[in-house]
């Protein structure tokens, strides 16, 4: 027997999974460059260290973590994109799961630009 | 933690065209490529563009695949979802733009819909009850339970102003307050549910119970509250495996979570559901035979009153409403009667779901606010007819309704502006009909159907039905009468007054409807033995203009039944007495040489 305690706690769990679902233009994008050139440089790694972070920090509702082809940046790779809708775009490049983790926390939480990491 | 979801279809529709095997193949690929931890595959209910089946959504981009193979899979694989390049091919083509994709929300075909009754079809998987909770499943259920008194939830259900998605039109609210009130202290009711669709062409109840079946059991649990039952019942037809399939599961997870069961959220609500499956015959979708089905006996109707309010299943107090009409109620304790009586006309509140069938480009399912006009639903979201053809008529209610001809084309759709113009909203059926379509034959067949269908149990049903058939039949043989028109009205009005049950009642309906809009295409047949349309094949002739055939045999080779003759190079003739009129000849002929009257 479950409490209504217990539902809210599932419902909560499975936010993340229904928010994945919904396209909403008004979402922040981070897109990560998955060309050959990315995935061997790690790009794989730090796309799925942003999907994990935004779904720990309970932003799913806010941001969508996707992915692109080569967008030409190959030296710079993993390269990943910020576009928040009516904001320039951000590019950062030569990145690592630990520093897609501080991105979220510094820009996509705290709305700060991360400007180390940019190129 | 999954950073993407790939959603297939799994209706029945897109199963049929393999979503299954594509499912298993997307699986395999994925952990090929290692990517089991990184993509979730979901089998979701129906999204509603059946026509481009098998369909598959990739999130969170919202990448729409129509007409997926199994072939393409590895290519999905390897360019979308392992390096991000979207397989542009196979795309649906009106997501497509100069800037690149756009929402498939904003496509013709969605953008006019409103989704209620359908909201988690196509979004969540059926067969995980965290899922449903996760869209605010059950919550409801929770909310009536813990905060509202049984009457508050009946006024909200009135005060919403939805009426029956079933067919009948009559307010739901309504009809649980008469169950609750109408036998003081009754020791037992009952909640049931309609599942048995079974018109020609529709399949709505199906696509919800596919996609979403936890709602109807969350709406069952609400109604069971309200009017003070315990136990409930699902009637769905056996014809519906995968809906049968899904519906156990999720009773089951239900019970596990105790969303059914004893002591519901530790309120002291007991409410349990049992599933019950029809052999498929279309009477018992009328409640009365319904629940005599459900009782073990032959499903056969029986006279009203008393009502099933009063006197239902097994003797008892009971509710019964359609799996459309459940699918609303949760919303409805969630967000309100003045969100939902927002929605609508001023008598019909909400949505309606159709099933979009026949001569229609985008053929499958649609959620419209009620008021939406026919030439929306058929021009912008179901976009159009194919092949330039031309719009004749739709029609709406399947074998009880009626046909709307062009005239009427911008009437708002809602249960009493149908009514008004001889059809019926019926449970959602809405087959489109072109110039192609003879009206006379169109009657046939809807009778053809009630005629099977028939129970048997009263005489103007099952004898007043074949005879109207036999006439309708004898004038698409060319050899009816303008008098059996006259006998052919006057027979419809006597089976409507006298049939026991709404089959019989409703039967004549598509041939009224047609005499009424299309009586110059009955007396076309009648009196020059000619059918416009060109459909029934007694009355057609076709033929060769000898100006036209160059003589390239073609045809005759063509000719089932050897019935063209003629020399090289010379004009053809086609022997009457030999002809089977199968257009074989016409179909194959490259100079328009062959015509049909």
């Amino acid at each position: 027997m479950k409490s209504l305690e217990e539902l809210k706690a599932i419902k909560d769990k499975m936010q993340s999974t229904i928010d994945l679902r919904h396209e909403d233009p008004a979402a922040t994008k981070v897109i990560v460059a998955m060309g050959t050139c990315g995935i061997a440089s790690g790009a794989r790694e730090v796309l799925n260290a942003f999907a994990e972070a935004v779904a720990e920090n309970g932003i799913t509702k806010n941001v969508m973590v996707s992915q692109s082809g080569c967008i030409g940046l190959c030296e710079n790779e993993p390269v990943a994109e910020v576009i928040s809708p009516g904001k320039d775009k951000v590019t950062y490049g030569h990145l690592t799961p630990q520093k897609a983790k501080e991105i979220v926390q510094k820009h996509l939480i705290g709305g700060t630009v991360v400007d180390e990491y940019r190129i | 933690m999954y950073r993407s979801h790939v959603l297939v279809c799994g209706g029945t529709g897109c199963t049929s065209s393999g979503s299954q095997q594509i499912i298993d193949t997307l699986k395999r690929e994925i952990k090929a490529a290692g990517l089991e931890n990184e993509i979730e595959v979901v089998k979701t209910g129906c999204f509603g563009l059946c026509a481009l089946g098998p369909i598959m959504i990739v999130y969170p981009e919202g990448t729409f695949y129509s007409m997926v193979q199994e072939k393409d899979i590895p290519e999905i694989v390897s360019e979308h979802l392992v390096k991000g390049r979207i397989v542009s091919r196979l795309v649906y083509d009106e997501t497509v733009t100069e800037n690149g994709i756009k929402s498939l929300q904003d496509t013709a075909f969605y953008s006019k819909q409103n989704r209620v009754a359908l909201r988690n079809c196509g979004v969540i998987s059926p067969e995980n009850i965290e899922e449903y909770i996760g869209t605010g499943g059950y919550e409801a259920l929770g909310k009536v339970l813990t905060e509202m008194t049984p009457d508050e939830v009946i006024q909200t259900i009135l005060d919403s102003g939805l009426r029956g998605r079933g067919g009948g039109g009559f307010p739901t609210g309504m009809k649980w307050k008469l169950a609750r009130n109408i036998v003081p202290n009754a020791d037992q009711k009952y909640v049931c549910c309609n599942a048995d669709e079974g018109d020609p062409g529709a399949f709505m109840d199906r696509s919800v119970l596919e996609g979403d079946p936890h709602v109807v059991l969350e709406a069952m649990a609400i109604a069971g509250y309200a009017i003070g039952a315990n136990q409930g019942y699902i009637y769905v037809r056996a014809e519906y495996p995968i809906a049968v399939k899904r519906l156990e599961i999720a009773i089951n997870q239900a019970r596990e979570y105790g969303m059914l069961g004893k002591d519901i959220f530790g309120t002291g609500f007991d409410f349990d559901i049992g599933l019950r499956l029809g052999a498929g015959a279309f009477v018992c979708g009328e409640e009365t035979a319904l629940m005599t089905s459900i009782e073990g006996n032959r499903g056969e109707p029986r006279p009203r009153p008393p009502f099933p309010a009063e006197k239902g299943l097994f003797g008892k107090p009971t509710i019964l409403n359609n799996v459309e009409t459940y699918a609303n109620i949760p919303r409805i304790i969630l967000n309100g009667a003045e969100w939902f009586s927002s929605m609508g006309t001023e008598k019909s509140k909400g949505t309606k779901v159709f099933a979009l069938g026949g001569k229609i480009k985008n053929t499958g399912l649609v959620e419209i606010p009620m008021g939406t006009t026919l030439r929306t639903v058929i021009e912008e979201i179901g976009g159009g007819i194919p092949n330039g053809k031309k719009f004749k008529a739709a029609q709406t209610g399947g074998p009880s309704g009626g046909c709307i001809p062009a005239e009427h084309y911008d009437i708002p759709i809602d249960y009493d502006n149908l009514i008004s113009i001889g059809s019926m909203m019926g449970s959602g059926g809405l087959i489109v009909m072109d110039e192609d379509n003879c009206m006379v034959d169109i009657a046939k067949f809807f009778l053809a159907f009630t005629v099977d269908e028939s129970c048997g149990k009263c005489t103007p049903c099952r004898i007043g039905t074949k005879r109207l058939y036999e006439m309708l039949d004898k004038i698409t043989k060319g050899q009816g009468t303008l008098e059996d028109l006259d006998k052919i009205e006057e027979l419809c009005y006597y089976i409507k007054n006298n049939s026991l049950c709404g089959l019989g009642q409703t039967a004549p309906n598509p041939v009224l409807s047609t005499l009424r809009y299309f009586r110059d295409e009955y007396i076309a047949h009648v009196v020059d033995k000619t059918c416009p349309a060109g459909v029934c094949k007694d009355l057609l002739k076709y033929s060769i203009d000898p100006d036209k055939c160059r003589g390239c045999t073609l045809c005759a080779r063509k000719c089932p039944a050897s019935a063209i003759s003629g020399t090289v190079k010379q004009p053809h003739v086609i022997d009457q007495d030999k002809c089977v009129k199968c257009g074989a000849c016409m179909e194959t002929c490259k100079f328009g040489a062959i015509s049909k009257n």
